[in-house]
């Protein structure tokens, strides 16, 4: 098993024709992803890249073709009305790439996909993959592969990075999700885990974090009541100075809580141990299950 | 982006929020000026973004508008925690009676808004919140149904605030809600808000962050911005849609991604050395942000390294390399030793195109724990 997303999960890609959507679909079509529509606004009726086809609303996209899932490249300033209309045709799980969002849309987003019982990821993430199975998003497929470690990461990149470091070393992942950096996003680690903790392929839990807020926090109150599993964790930002804003939205230390510190404190006195670099981290997750 | 509270009352001024009246200068005879309309006694406020400034002789009465020009002067070019005060505001003085707190935020941990009132203001809210917890009555606001008349009396029947307050603060919080939706804040906060002798009730202070990402659809963002100094590294940066944030070190450090170069700088610093900045070039990253992000680091005359950390997903590691070359041609007096650690796409390519071109000021490094390693110890040299 894995969580969220399989090789029999539908997808939709909103924005499929952009220049991000069509470079983006092409890699998750040639993973394995079932790439079932696109949909752009004026373009129904087009088949992309010739095998694709594309609808003008999500709600045609989901009749047709049974779409359950949606992947949104769409611009930021259309995509929180994007997320609405995924949710509103009736899919139940959403990634959304797009950067850059408007805080205020996705406060009245959220609130809106959860009471529809969707699982949103993201946004401003890299999406999600299920090594060996599909791959819905941005994340490279090709640095990885499948495995018993569960990763859940506020980042892109670092989350690549520490993929790939366990990969190196020949355990792979059963599904890693990037939430995103923003202040508010559709899941937090807390509904990852959760979902980590019953999934029977999973073996153990990664988790990085990242400066600012304090998911990180119930995070580790969470893994202590509700997860049986192994979990490290890692947490960027030791080094970034208070009050100025590291390239995400949601990393900025205020006051005196969200510092790295506080965070890895927290998890430690949760008894889950803490990377000090992405190497160590993967180190600490293969031999949490050995 | 942070406003300066000149520019948080402008904006309460378009919501009528009501705020004292007064108007900011930048030299000893303007305040000088702005005192005189206002006539009688006027405060004197240095307008940095930093908290203490009262207590660091940045807040003054004068009761005249030559009083006015005298503390101007005193105030303006003052250090204050390492900010220069280039402005001042120039305030009527009123009589107050009661000093509360008053805030309108994003609480990114319930996902909703928060509004907190308390009868404790004038000070500092984190200590208030620290020591007396119950002093701060706080509501949750749906952002679906927005502010609600119960809202608004739970905060002020919770906090205590006396009853001659209460019509006056009932307008200042629903104009505050309004200027906290309207203008894409993520924090609205007006500390003290006080009771005038007169009964009126006033933002004495504000303070108010708004979303970049809302900047788009915000008329008056990019005029406010324009009147943030920067340091001139972040100016540059901001020019060149580069992701930059100066530190006080001295190895440069190019990632790309925000997490991947925050974890670069803490290895940087477990490894004994101090790093300079934080720049994430993002993904697909071609010569010219190359060259850009380069020249930009190396503007810090205290910058000695540079360390190059990427992890290519979308980004090719190739085309980093011919950026990192591209870089160096347009930049031919750069000698200063450069790391650079290349992994995932296309990394095979990218490492043999910068052994191919052998500069003597390159060196690779096999993992980012070994580059970091390299990059300290290379700091030592001159530039």
């Amino acid at each position: 098993m894995s969580i969220l997303l399989d090789e029999t999960t539908r997808v939709l890609v909103q924005g499929i024709t952009g220049s991000e959507g069509t470079f983006h679909a092409k890699r998750n079509l040639a993973y394995g992803t079932k790439v079932v529509a696109g949909v752009t606004p004026g373009k129904g009726g087009q088949k992309w890249e010739d095998q694709v086809p594309v609808f003008d609303t999500c709600q045609d996209a989901v009749d047709e073709t049974g779409a359950n899932a949606s992947l949104i490249f769409v611009p930021a300033r259309f995509a929180a009305d994007a997320i609405l209309e995924a949710a509103d045709a009736g899919v139940g799980l959403i990634a959304c790439i797009t950067e850059g969002i408007p805080a205020l849309d996705m406060a009245r987003v959220y609130p809106y996909v959860r009471a529809k019982g969707v699982a949103l990821i993201g946004p401003n993430c890299p999406g999600l993959i299920s090594p060996g199975k599909a791959n819905m998003g941005i994340i490279p497929g090709e640095i990885t592969g499948a495995g018993p470690i569960g990763l859940v990461s506020r980042s892109g990149t670092l989350t690549y990075q520490v993929m790939y470091e366990m990969f190196t070393r020949g355990v792979g992942q059963s599904t890693c999700i990037g939430i995103g950096g923003d202040p508010i996003v559709g899941s937090n680690f807390i509904d990852v885990l959760g979902r980590f903790a019953e999934d029977t392929e999973t073996k153990a839990v990664v988790l990085i974090g990242e400066i600012g807020g304090d998911e990180e926090e119930r995070a580790a109150s969470f893994v202590k009541e509700n997860v049986d599993k192994p979990v490290v964790a890692y947490v960027a930002g030791f080094t970034a100075p208070p009050g100025k804003r590291m390239g995400h939205a949601g990393a900025i230390v205020s006051g005196s809580k969200g510092t790295a510190q506080a965070k890895a404190e927290a998890f430690e006195s949760m008894g889950i141990r803490v990377g000090r670099n992405p190497t160590e981290v993967a180190e600490l997750a293969i031999a949490s299950i050995a | 982006m942070d406003l300066f509270e000149y520019q948080a009352k402008d904006l309460f001024r378009r919501y009528g929020i009501p705020v004292p009246d007064g108007r900011v200068a930048s030299s000893p005879r303007a305040a000088e000026k702005v005192a005189a309309k206002l006539g009688g006694r006027v405060v004197v406020k240095a307008q940095v973004q930093v908290g203490g400034r009262g207590k660091a002789g940045g807040i003054k009465l004068a009761d005249d508008a030559a009083g006015a020009g005298a503390v101007a002067s005193q105030i303006l070019g003052m250090d204050i925690k390492g900010h220069k005060v280039r402005r001042v505001l120039v305030e009527r003085a009123g009589d107050i009676k009661a000093e509360f707190y008053a805030s309108f935020l994003l609480d990114r941990s319930a996902k909703a808004f928060l509004g907190m009132v308390s009868a404790k203001g004038g000070v500092d809210i984190e200590e208030v919140a620290a020591t007396d917890p119950e002093a701060i009555a706080r509501v949750h606001v749906s952002p679906l149904t927005g502010l609600q008349p119960y809202h608004v009396r739970r905060m002020l029947f919770d906090a205590a605030i006396p009853k001659e307050a209460h019509k006056g603060a009932v307008v200042l919080l629903e104009t505050m809600y309004r200027c906290f939706i309207d203008a894409d804040a993520s924090l609205v906060e007006v500390n003290p808000m006080v009771l005038t002798g007169d009964g009126a009730v006033v933002a004495l202070d504000a303070k108010v962050s708004l979303d970049d990402n809302a900047a788009y659809r915000q008329p008056l963002f990019a005029k406010l911005a324009a009147e943030i100094p920067l340091p001139k590294q972040e100016k540059i940066a901001k020019e060149k849609s580069l992701n930059y944030v100066k530190l006080d070190g001295t190895i440069g450090i190019i990632g790309n991604g925000a997490g991947l170069t925050m974890s670069t700088l803490d290895v940087v610093a477990e490894a004994g050395g101090s790093p300079a900045n934080f720049l994430d070039i993002g993904g697909g990253a071609n010569a010219a942000t190359m060259a850009a992000g380069i020249d930009l680091i190396f503007s810090d005359r205290k910058v000695r390294s540079l360390f190059v950390n990427i992890f290519g997903g979308i980004t090719r590691c190739d085309e980093v390399a011919k950026g990192i070359l591209g870089a160096l041609e347009q930049l031919p007096n750069l000698k200063a030793p450069i790391v650079v650690r290349l992994d995932g796409t296309n990394a095979t390519e990218g490492r043999d195109i910068l052994e191919r071109a052998a500069r003597p000021n390159i060196n690779m490094a096999p993992t980012m724990l070994d580059a970091a390693a390299k990059a300290v110890a290379l700091t030592k040299g001159k530039r």
